[in-house]
């Protein structure tokens, strides 16, 4: 079954027209995800790719195309505004890949979100994807394969390693899923450990962190009381200094505060598999299902 | 971004948050100057770097005359100041700030931060000033107030007044306070700070609230929208390694290990750096080289990791969706040769066209050591380091 995006899933872009936004949904049309519209403000009524109809406005395109789920590739300055057009237009899921949008701009809109029924997803995240049903991010298709095992993960790249070590053994996912790098987030561990548990395609979770924060600390105590799922992660950033933007803006030790080392720590004792090693993700994961 | 004592109180003044009188200075002539012109009985010369400790490290001194101002800043001025927070080398002093004296009468706390919990920002206050809040927040953590602010309406009248009296504060002193908890939040919302750390917040015999100290951190996403802010970025207190990368654009940070490595993405980044760590070597460096991984951005890599006379060897580690591996592989091959690097270099490239991209490196003619799997990449990385 999967979470977040499917078959069902109808699909919006925001920022179509841009450098970022005309790649990736030319990917993603590859890959079959259903685009079925996408915004650029002041192209309304042009055509993407001769295929996908542009709109002036995001409650437009709704209207019209009765889009369900939207992916922003608008530039920072003007993206946490493209994430309430969406919201305020009813879309159930958004996905802001951007990143670079100031925090205090993030935390107006996790104001906005919070008594509405969107659900959002990133900023600063490659996006989700279910293999072989949607894809809406900006994550190479090709690696992924249909199966069983969730990914949560905090980070790009790294998830695409991770999920390339399971393709390798054979092991699919039903749907690997970025939250993304910032301080700020619309969904975090918690929320897709939830989807996750209540996803019958799913038997496992791989769950990837890195310093900063307490999330996966938070994570650990919920895993603990309410997921039965086996649990997989890997925290990068053992050998970050402390005080140091390590690339994302999330991750930072600060105060002493968002080691590693404590994160796993607190995994450990919730029973998840920690790995010591990213190298040995997939086999760890592979050794989990084995023992089911 | 962090920015010095001086150039907070700078941001502060504009917002109305009460500071002493005072101004940077970057000679003892200046400083001397200054002194004269805050005509008061106390002045106190403060080291100007980004580091916190500078009292106890003797970077913080009180003068009587303009005389001795001029004198004591000279003095500081070029010292190397070493603090618990700067490390055993110190940073060298370039500017002080002269500052009216104060008659304390008591040193509390003031702080905004996020809470990234509750994705909220956070007022928190306490009595125990001048103490470090982390140590307070360790050990009598019942001190420290907090007022949650709600992210639509701001920091409200009833929250100031509710950490004022908190605090234990009454008539002046209680309207002070609030004026100063109210300003305050202004100013770190407008600066779109990260951080505002008020240690201590001096409440005088005669009744003011001021900063007596303050920190700022300016959130780096929102650099873009604060060109006056950017140019308070004090190039002196950055490593200059990480300012050459800047300029090219490289998300670079210095560490002090002996295996250098180029990554595409943060998280893959900072887990090869973990790989190198667990593989027995130290990772000499964090390198984001993102989405563009051209042969001029794999040149300037090159040429800052191996600026770091530590590293003995190199981990190159790209995993390419939309960059191609052939396209990285051909841009290495070409900064090898034209950075003449000559130490041993382990790489590993995976995802699209990763296939002609070994391919590539085992035919260029030039000694790769070529890794398939992240589990090869460090084995490799040990056999680097032991040649």
């Amino acid at each position: 079954m999967s979470i977040l995006v499917d078959k069902n899933t109808r699909l919006l872009v925001q920022g179509i027209t841009g450098g970022e936004g005309s790649f990736h949904t030319k990917t993603m049309l590859e890959y079959g995800t259903n685009v079925v519209a996408g915004t650029t403000p002041g192209k309304g009524g042009q055509k993407f790719e001769d295929r996908v109809p542009i709109f002036n406005t995001v409650a437009e395109a709704v209207a019209t195309e009765g889009v369900n789920t939207s992916v922003i590739f608008v530039p920072a300055a003007f993206a946490a505004d493209a994430v309430l057009e969406a919201a305020s237009a009813g879309i159930q899921l958004i996905v802001c890949i951007t990143e670079g949008i100031p925090t205090i701009d993030m935390l107006k809109v996790h104001s906005y979100l919070k008594n509405r029924e969107t659900r959002l997803v990133g900023p600063n995240c490659p996006g989700v994807i279910s293999p072989g049903q949607a894809k809406v991010g900006i994550m190479p298709g090709f690696i992924h394969q249909p199966g069983s095992v969730g990914v949560v993960s905090r980070s790009g790249t790294l998830t695409y390693e991770a999920v390339h070590q399971l393709t390798e053994l054979g092991i699919g996912q039903s749907t690997c899923l970025g939250i993304g790098g910032d301080p700020v987030i619309g969904t975090n561990f918690i929320d897709a450990l939830k989807l996750f548990e209540a996803d019958p395609q799913t038997e496992a979770v791989v769950m990837i962190g890195e310093i900063g924060g307490s999330a996966e600390e938070e994570a650990a105590e919920f895993i603990q009381q309410y997921v039965t799922k086996p649990v997989i992660s890997f925290i990068a950033g053992r050998t970050a200094p402390p005080g140091r933007r390590m690339g994302h803006a999330g991750a930072i030790i600060a105060g002493g505060k968002g080691t590693a080392a404590e994160k796993m720590a607190a995994l450990e004792q919730a029973g998840v598999a920690v790995c010591d090693s990213p190298a040995v993700l997939g086999k760890t994961v592979a050794a989990v299902l084995k023992q089911r | 971004m962090k920015i010095h004592e001086y150039q907070a109180k700078q941001i502060l003044q504009r917002y109305q948050v009460a500071v002493p009188r005072g101004q940077v200075a970057f000679s003892g002539a200046e400083a001397g100057k200054i002194a004269a012109e805050l005509n008061c009985e106390t002045v106190v010369v403060k080291a100007q770097i980004h580091a916190g400790g500078r009292g106890k490290g003797g970077g913080v001194k009180l003068v009587h005359s303009p005389a001795e101002a001029a004198q004591i800043a000279e003095k500081m001025l070029g010292m190397q100041l070493v603090t618990h927070q700067t490390g055993p080398e110190g940073k060298m002093v370039r500017k002080v700030l002269v500052e009216e004296g104060l008659a304390i009468d008591r040193e509390l706390y003031a702080g905004i931060v996020l809470d990234r919990s509750r994705s909220q920002l956070v007022f928190m206050a306490s009595t125990e000033g001048g103490v470090e809040i982390e140590k307070v927040a360790a050990e009598t953590p019942e001190k420290i107030l907090k007022e949650y602010i709600d992210n639509a309406l701001g920091l409200q009248p009833f929250q100031a007044r509710k950490l004022a009296f908190g605090l234990g504060l009454s008539g002046d002193q209680f309207k002070n306070a609030v004026k100063f908890i109210t300003a305050l939040y202004r100013a770190y919302v407008a600066s779109d700070a990260s951080l505002a750390e008020i240690n201590p917040l001096v409440v005088t015999r005669s009744g003011a609230v001021l900063a007596l100290d303050a920190k700022m951190n300016i959130d780096d996403n929102a650099l873009a929208r604060h060109p006056d802010l950017v140019a308070m970025r004090d190039f002196d207190e950055e490593e200059p390694l990480e300012v050459e990368a800047s300029k090219d654009n490289l998300n670079y940070i210095k560490l002090d290990g002996n295996v250098g490595c180029m990554v595409n993405g943060a998280g893959l980044a900072m887990a090869t750096m973990d790989l190198i760590k667990l593989a027995g070597s130290e990772p000499a460096n964090f390198l984001d080289v993102g989405g563009t991984a051209s042969e001029d951005t794999v040149a300037n890599g090159f040429r800052i990791i191996l600026a770091d006379k530590n590293v003995k060897a190199v981990l190159i580690n790209i995993f390419g969706g939309i960059v191609r591996c052939d396209r990285v592989a051909r841009g290495v091959v070409e900064a090898v040769k034209r950075e003449q690097v000559n130490v041993p270099i382990v790489i590993r490239l995976a995802g699209t066209n990763a296939t002609e991209a070994a391919q590539l490196l085992n035919e260029s003619g030039l000694k790769f050591l070529v890794a398939t799997s992240f589990e090869d990449a460090a084995e490799k990385v040990v056999q680097a380091t032991a040649a």
